[in-house]
Parts: C-alpha cells; structure tokens; sequence
C-alpha cells in the first residue's frame, strides 16, 4: 500500500509540484543582495580591519614604544626600533607591520597599554603590489588621523565589555 | 546553351523574393531580440528564485546586459583547435542554429501572420527540429577531443528519445484537430484549448521539449560537472555565440509550439468582445513568455537527471503513456462519434 502511494506521487508529480511552489514563493520574496559598494553591512565595534597608530588630541603619538605588540604578535608581522627622543621621552623611530603576515587576531590591540595600536573599521586596502602591504610608521600614524573618529566610537562601544 | 533559370528572372518573381527575404528579416531579427532577452530573464529570473537580485549594472536595471555581452563574444578570438577538422568544426554551430530558425516559417503569429501557410505544418515543424541534432553529433565530432564527442552522444541519444513521444503527443492534438496545419489546429480550440482534455499529454509535451531542447534538468550533454560545457567545450567567440543562439532561439521555437498545439495559439483565454480586441499577436507572446518561463522555473528548481532515469523515463514511461493515450483519445473520439 505504502508504494503504491509511492508511486502514485510519483507518477502525480506531487514532488516536483512541491518543488515548484519552493522556487515559485521565493521569487517573489525580499532578496538579500547587498550593492556593495553602494551599499555596505553594518560592521562589529569590534571588527579587526586595517591597522592605525593613534595620537592624543595635542598631535602627541601615542606609542611609548614598549615593544609588547611587537612581542605578543604570533605572526611576527611588527618590527619596533626605539630611541629617546631629543625632549628625554621614549618614541619608536621605526614601527612597522607588514599586512601579509598579519592574521588579524587583534593581540596588538590586546597588550597595548595606551591603546596606540589598533586595528581600525576599514578592510578595503587591497593593494596591486606587495609593497604597498609593508606599512611604516608614516603610513600607520597617517590611518590613525584618517580613522580618529570611527576608532575612537568603536572603542568607546566596546569598554564597557573590557 | 539554354539557361532555364533565366525565365523565372521577371520583375514578378524578383519583387517576390524581395517581400519574402524582408518576411524573414521580420521574424528572425526580433527573434534574435529575444534570445539576447531571454538570455538576460534567465539570469534575472533564477537569481530572484535564489534571492538574488542577478545583473544590474549595466544600463538601467541591467537591460544594458544582453548587449554587453554580444559585443564580448563578438571580440572574442575564435579558436580552431590544432587536432579538430576544420570544416564540419565551423560548420556545426550553423547547423545547430538554422534548423531552429528554419521552423519559424510555419508558425503563426496571429490569424493570417504566417510566413508560409502550409497543410504538413507539424509534420514540417518535427522534420525540421530533429535536423538540430546533426550540428550538434558534428561539433562532438569535429573537436576532437573525448568531452565534446561524449555530450555529443549523449546529446544525440536523449533528442531522438524524447522526440518518439514528442512526435505521439502531437499525434493525439492532430487526432482531435483533424488537421495538420498550424493555423486550423488552432482555430479548432477555439472552443476549448487542447490543454485541458489533453492535460496529461500536456504535461509530457512540457517534460519532452525541455528534454528536446537540452535544458535542465536534462542538461546532460553539457552537464559541467562530469563533461566541461559537453559538445561545445571546444568552442569559443562566435562560434559558441551560435550554439548558445541556437539553443535559445529553440527554446522559444517550442514554447511557440505548445502554445499553438495546447494553448490556443493567438486566440484569448475567453472568448468576450474586451479579449477579443486585443491584438492576437499579444496572446501568442503572452503564451510563449509563460513557457519559456516554465523552462526557466524548471532550472531554478530541479536538479540535473542520471543518464539512466532519463532514458528510462524516456522509453519506459513516456513512450508506453503516450501510447496508450493515443489509443485512448482515438477510441473515445470513435466512441462519441466524434471523428471528422
């Protein structure tokens, strides 16, 4: 009895008629594109993109150049050379991450005691020549002026979970 | 020596062929529109049934795209591979493309709009769609190369097998229609469309043209994931612009047929003097536009068949149904004394 049944669907279509009415209502569903570079998803306060070197608001870099990122990092992607500056206070004059090596964990981030190092909201960095992925301390202090704004609110979400 | 061609050479006859070559320009150049149209509905309509929104970017809402694209394959070198004999190579994609064009010429567009008004317009119209088959074993063949020639045998097995109950379902229609031209099948529905008495040989004519034309889910000839893109994975540029032109153009050459043979042709859904207005050449494309997109809903929806269960349902379901069908309309027409 039970195959008999089986067959008479079968030969009725019934699961194909099934299958149809799938396709048939989710044609006429809401889609779920997004025009990316028109439009964008809403990204996590606490999203690890590109990396940035902040300042305090009177221009003063951050980094006191303690090498804890350079010594957490576990792809070894950061390079710090430090020197007193002219005025007796400790800065780097070379900090540099090369964004090849980089995973993007977010433990520089992690062990920064002045919150110097961080790994900002923007991802669209790609570049055409590997070069352009080997950031100095220009490149990165220049990030962090671009990004202040957007760093600072992101941080300011996610303290209260820290 | 006498040129007996030279007679037929009067003003007459020249002017003739003149209002014939520009009749077909009218009906091939608005149905290459429609292939390059329809290649554009495919990719939106399978995108929508996969929530996707499909191509937008060209022109506004994408309806730039089908030109895009032409112009891409336009400047796209045409490869001859090295092992492949040229001539049926580059012969093959025009012998798929033509026959499909070929069958236009029988088919109505409205009361009176056919080019050529002939009484065998069926028995033309299956002569001249299985010629496709032949392009098809040749681009196989002519490549040289063991994906195409194994699409190319597949491809040629599943068009003759469907094309046994394809040519039975029509049998019942022209059995019940009494006629074999086009035109008078459908003036025969005027009364009820063949496609509710007929329903179940409706639903195998549907199943056999997707079969016929090598859509999903009977994509095996091209099936990517076993055979490459099957007979035309040697073909580049034009040369597979035209495969790709063939198989739409008879995609919309079939639809064209259920719509005559199954759903009234040109004639409206009810006959009311507010129907009747409208032009019958609306009816017909409104028709076509619902088949082709049942082709297009089939591809978003099934998955591709085994070589097996096709034959088999090819040759132990099909044909057997179709069979005994035929007897069945045959007996109960003789029965109700309903034979012309």
């Amino acid at each position: 009895m039970k195959k008999l049944w089986q067959n008479l669907r079968q030969f009725l279509l019934l699961d194909m008629v099934a299958g149809f009415a799938v396709t048939l209502k989710n044609f006429f569903s809401p889609k779920f594109t997004i025009n990316y570079p028109l439009e964008r998803t809403p990204t996590s306060p606490r999203f690890r993109g590109e990396h940035a070197l902040r300042r305090y608001p009177n221009g003063e870099e951050r980094c006191i150049a303690c090498k804890l990122c350079e010594a957490i990092c576990p792809a070894q992607a950061i390079v710090i050379e430090a020197e007193a500056r002219e005025d007796g206070s400790r800065r780097t004059t070379r900090y540099d991450i090369d964004m090849v090596k980089c995973i993007y964990c977010g433990l520089c981030e992690e062990a920064c005691p002045v919150d110097a190092i961080v790994e900002g909201p923007n991802f669209e960095f790609a570049a055409e020549d590997r070069k352009n992925l080997l950031y100095d301390k220009d490149k990165l202090l220049q990030n962090g002026d671009e990004f202040e704004i957007r760093i600072a609110e992101r941080l300011m979400k996610d303290a209260p979970y820290r | 020596m006498e040129l007996p061609f030279i007679e037929l050479l009067t003003w007459d006859n020249i002017w003739a062929l003149v209002i014939i070559v520009l009749k077909v320009m009218a009906i091939t150049l608005p149905l290459f529109g429609c292939v390059a149209y329809l290649t554009l509905a495919e990719r939106k309509v399978i995108g929508y049934m996969q929530l996707r929104i499909g191509p937008n970017q060209v022109g506004p809402k994408g309806l730039g795209q089908p030109l895009a694209d032409v112009v891409k394959m336009m400047f796209k070198e045409f490869i001859i591979p090295s092992d492949a004999s040229k001539v049926p190579f580059i012969i093959a994609p025009m012998m798929v493309l033509i026959p499909a064009l070929m069958a236009w010429a029988v088919i109505p567009f409205d009361e009176g709009a056919v080019l050529a008004d002939i009484n065998l317009g069926v028995l033309y119209l299956l002569a001249v769609s299985s010629l496709g088959v032949y392009g098809v074993l040749i681009a196989g063949w002519a490549s040289n190369s063991k994906y195409p020639f194994l699409g190319a045998v597949r491809s040629g097995a599943q068009m003759v097998s469907y094309e046994v109950s394809m040519g039975l379902t029509i049998m019942t229609v022209i059995l019940l229609a009494g006629s074999m031209n086009l035109s008078e099948i459908v003036e025969a529905q005027r009364g009820m469309w063949y496609m509710i008495p007929l329903f179940p040989m409706f639903i195998v004519f549907i199943i056999s043209i997707l079969a016929e034309t090598n859509r999903a889910p009977f994509d095996l000839p091209e099936g990517e994931a076993e055979l490459v893109a099957g007979f035309h994975s040697e073909y580049a540029g034009m040369g597979f612009a035209l495969f790709f032109l063939g198989e739409y153009a008879n995609m919309i050459l079939m639809s064209a047929i259920t719509a005559i043979i199954f759903m009234g042709g040109w004639l409206p859904p009810v006959s009311t003097p507010l129907l009747n207005a409208v032009p019958g050449f609306f009816w017909f494309s409104l028709k076509v536009a619902f088949i082709l997109f049942v082709f297009l809903w089939a591809r978003a929806t099934l998955p591709r068949f085994r070589y097996d269960q096709l034959m088999r349902l090819g040759w132990k379901i099909f044909l057997p149904f179709t069979l005994l069908w035929l007897v069945v309309v045959a007996s109960s027409m003789h029965i109700f004394g309903l034979v012309n």
